[in-house]
């Protein structure tokens, strides 16, 4: 009989630790399958966060070294500088990300460093038990906003990757989600399409997730699902933000035609 | 040469292929010596990083990958670098950080001081955890520790710290670089992608509690093998001493110029020099006290590695003490008064600590 | 036998090139050296000094608590620096631009005359090498050979002809004390 699904070559064969109906494991086994398909296993380097995911590396069947809260992006830059012909991959959460390594992940996308973010945004901080996070809606309510997020005190939702994709650095931003077969089919394209532009040497590219953390949304997995479609998308909403090597070859082929 | 930029060349002649650091007065010329210096070495990366924790990180990450990987700073951005320091001690990542101490404790100033040696003795970031620390003079030093350093941190794949002050990092004084050993680190140890192989992970998050204390336990032994092995000092005219000065760096420089002065005057002091701070040379400094009775430790601080002094001697002598902390670099024709009037041949050291 | 001199200056009169150059000097007349230049806030804008410790022995402390020489080349130097000097040291001033006389009666006044010299030789730059000669006249710790061959060291590629009228402005000062000793 001919196996048509299985575990991807570059992830172990753990158990994940994740609470049911979390976006992490889908995310996780998505990057698993790209590195398998592009065959990169080998020479593949990532960094995960400190968060839920800091166990990642547990998961992950290639070479990974643990950053210190939110200095993935500096650390992977370290890295990729000492051997460029490796693919390195930070994957951080909303915490990591846009919160305490803000400078790190800015920084390195503004150096245009040749690495691959990948960023989970579930708007909340998980492992610590449901805190406020720099990306939680207004009026969400969270451990340490229980009224809800107030714009006067707690300001606002940041939308990293519309931030990012004003910086001159960044090749690839786009933001997906992980709520549907479709969801995650077109994902995982993302996720691909960022690291192999990553083999190509175009540059920073990041994929935003919106990821579902039913634990601490207090929802069930199914509604959790459902409140990305019609809550979280309305100030996160999908799309490629920025592809500029698609852009540029698109310009390419309008002046060939003109020439 | 000044004694900044003989870090910066010490450390590529070493073989520093990454160096990843933030501009700060009084050590800006390491930046900027090793921006054009890493330029002409194959291999060779620089980067101005946003931040002292970025280039930490970046020198982790450089680390993991096999080069060898320095940063330098003063010490408002020591402070900032500690969580990294902390990280590279528990992921057993080699790393050398030069800190070119100026006056603090916050912004401080700009000017020489040795205010940071509880810092960089004590492990300074959290966690139990030791840092090698070693404490040049000279500009000759400057060269030869730098590349020693390296040497340490790949042996014993830990972090190795560089405290100087300001005043050695501006001075500029006639130098010899030495011809830097091959270097011995296995590449096992590197980060560099799986291969074929199976995949590694570098790590200081353990969470079952008697695994993490067997990894501490671990450290612990090699920190020790550490202290037995590695620790220096220097002695200087203490053979017919009456009184043994004790002090590192740019004090100990001072303190060598009050040591003439003193036995010009007629009173033979010498001078202990502690050159590793951490493991600090406590035995060397203890058999001192089967022979001598009378020391005055002498710091550009209000009395940090006084308490070492106190810890080595255990009350087998008579301890004193002379501080100018905040960036003020004495005489030493102010630390010779000082050590007239704080000592008496019949009474010893007046004021015991 | 351990010499300190203190060089002073606006920012921009090359008094840490007189420094270095006389430090380098030394150092290939075989002497223990340390230059030492102020550093920081204290240089961005305004005056810049720097020490020159030169010895036959290990040279203990760089800085200078009582230098031998000073050599200042404005008047907020020689405010700063002339309390300074050993007594039975030298101070040596740049009188084309210091127009007050020095408080110090125990120690020995060399006025050089240097931006006016420095002018016609037709380079008013070189008034630091002007004053390096009539100091090293006075100091004599490296001899102006080796002196003149370790500035067209330390000036590395410059060009042939601003070496040449800084090795005139150098034999200028060291002349102009010889004439009026």
């Amino acid at each position: 009989m001919k196996k048509v699904f299985g575990r991807p070559k570059s992830m172990k064969n753990t158990i994940f630790h994740y609470c049911a109906g979390c976006g992490h494991s889908i995310a996780h086994r998505l990057i698993a399958e790209v590195i398998d398909e592009l065959d990169i296993r080998g020479i593949t380097i990532g960094v995960p966060p400190a968060g839920c995911a800091v166990l990642a590396y547990n998961y992950f069947d290639v070479d990974m070294i643990e950053a210190q809260h939110g200095r993935g992006p500096a650390m992977a830059t370290g890295i990729k500088r000492v051997l460029p012909d490796r693919v390195v991959f930070s994957y951080q959460g909303d915490g990591d990300l846009a919160a305490i390594g803000i400078a790190e992940s800015f920084h390195a996308a503004n150096r245009g460093e040749n690495i691959t973010v990948i960023f989970i945004n579930n708007a909340v901080y998980g492992m610590t038990g449901g805190q406020m996070a720099p990306t939680s809606l207004l009026n969400q309510k969270t451990t340490t906003s229980p009224t809800g997020r107030k714009s006067l005190l707690d300001g606002h939702p940041i939308r990293i990757s519309e931030v990012f994709t004003l910086l001159p650095g960044t090749a690839y931003i786009e933001r997906c989600m992980v709520n549907s077969p479709a969801s995650i089919l077109k994902t995982k394209k993302s996720i691909r399409k960022a690291f192999q532009y990553q083999i190509e040497g175009k540059g920073f590219s990041l994929v935003e997730i919106l990821s579902p953390c039913p634990t601490n949304w207090k929802m069930t997995p199914v509604e959790s699902c459902r409140w990305i479609d019609e809550v979280m998308i309305k100030e996160f909403p999908l799309g490629v933000m920025k592809d500029l090597p698609a852009m540029e070859e698109k310009e390419e082929k309008k002046g060939g035609k003109t020439s | 040469m000044q004694g900044n930029k003989i870090i910066g060349e010490a450390a590529v002649l070493a073989g520093c292929r990454f160096y990843a650091g933030y501009p700060i007065t009084p050590q800006n010329e390491i930046p900027e010596y090793m921006s054009e210096r890493l330029r002409t070495v194959e291999g060779g990366v620089f980067i101005q990083s946003e931040s002292e924790i970025a280039a930490i990180h970046m020198v982790a990450g450089a680390s993991a990958a096999g080069a060898r990987s320095m940063t330098s700073s003063s010490s408002p951005g020591i402070s900032l670098k500690q969580e990294g320091i902390s990280s590279l001690a528990a992921c057993q990542l080699p790393a050398v950080i030069v800190n070119m101490m100026r006056g603090g404790p916050g912004l401080g100033n700009i000017s020489p001081a040795q205010g940071d040696y509880f810092q960089a003795t004590r492990g300074g970031g959290h966690g139990d955890y030791r840092t090698i620390v070693l404490g040049p003079a000279t500009a000759q030093e400057l060269a030869d520790f730098t590349m020693d350093a390296f040497d340490l941190a790949d042996q014993y794949r830990t972090p190795v710290m560089i405290l100087a002050d300001g005043m050695m990092g501006q001075m500029m004084e006639p130098v010899i670089f030495k011809e830097p050993k091959p270097r011995v680190y296995s590449d096992s140890y590197m980060m560099r992608g799986a291969g074929k192989g199976k995949s590694k992970i570098i790590r200081g998050l353990i969470l079952d509690p008697l695994d993490m204390e067997e990894h501490n336990w671990t450290l612990e032994r090699k920190y020790r093998v550490i202290a037995k092995k590695e620790t220096r000092h220097e002695l200087y005219r203490t053979e017919d001493a009456e009184l043994i000065l004790v002090a590192y760096g740019t004090a100990a420089r001072i303190a060598k110029g009050a040591i003439k002065r003193l036995r010009e005057a007629g009173l033979k002091a010498g001078l202990f020099r502690p050159i590793t701070l951490w493991p600090f040379p406590e035995n060397e400094l203890r058999d001192l006290a089967k022979v001598f009775e009378n020391f005055l430790v002498f710091e550009m601080s209000t009395g940090q590695m006084l308490e070492d002094v106190r810890l080595a001697l255990q009350g087998y002598a008579r301890i004193g003490f002379h501080g100018r902390p905040g960036g003020v670099v004495p005489t030493p024709v102010e630390l010779a008064n000082v050590v007239m009037r704080q000592y008496d041949r019949k009474q010893g050291i007046i004021e015991h600590y | 036998m351990i010499v300190k001199t203190i060089f002073s200056g606006f920012g921009g009169q090359g008094v840490l090139m007189m420094g270095f150059t006389l430090a380098h000097g030394a150092m290939n007349a075989g002497y223990q050296v340390t230059f030492l230049p102020a550093y920081g806030a204290e240089v961005r804008g305004g005056t810049a000094n720097c020490t020159v410790a030169v010895s036959d022995d290990e040279i203990a402390s760089p800085i200078a608590s009582e230098p031998d020489y000073v050599v200042v080349l404005n008047t907020p130097s020689l405010y700063t620096f002339q309390n300074r000097v050993a007594p039975g040291g030298s101070l040596f001033l740049n009188s084309s631009i210091i127009a007050v006389d020095p408080s110090r009666r125990d120690v020995r006044i060399f006025k050089i005359p240097a931006s006016e010299i420095a002018e016609q030789l037709g380079n008013l730059r070189t008034v630091n090498t002007v004053m390096m000669g009539a100091f090293l006249k006075m100091a004599g710790l490296v001899t102006p050979d080796i002196y003149l061959s370790s500035m067209e060291e330390v000036m590395g590629s410059k060009k042939r002809s601003i070496i040449d009228v800084n090795h005139k402005a150098f034999t200028a000062g060291f002349e102009y004390l010889e004439e009026s000793t």
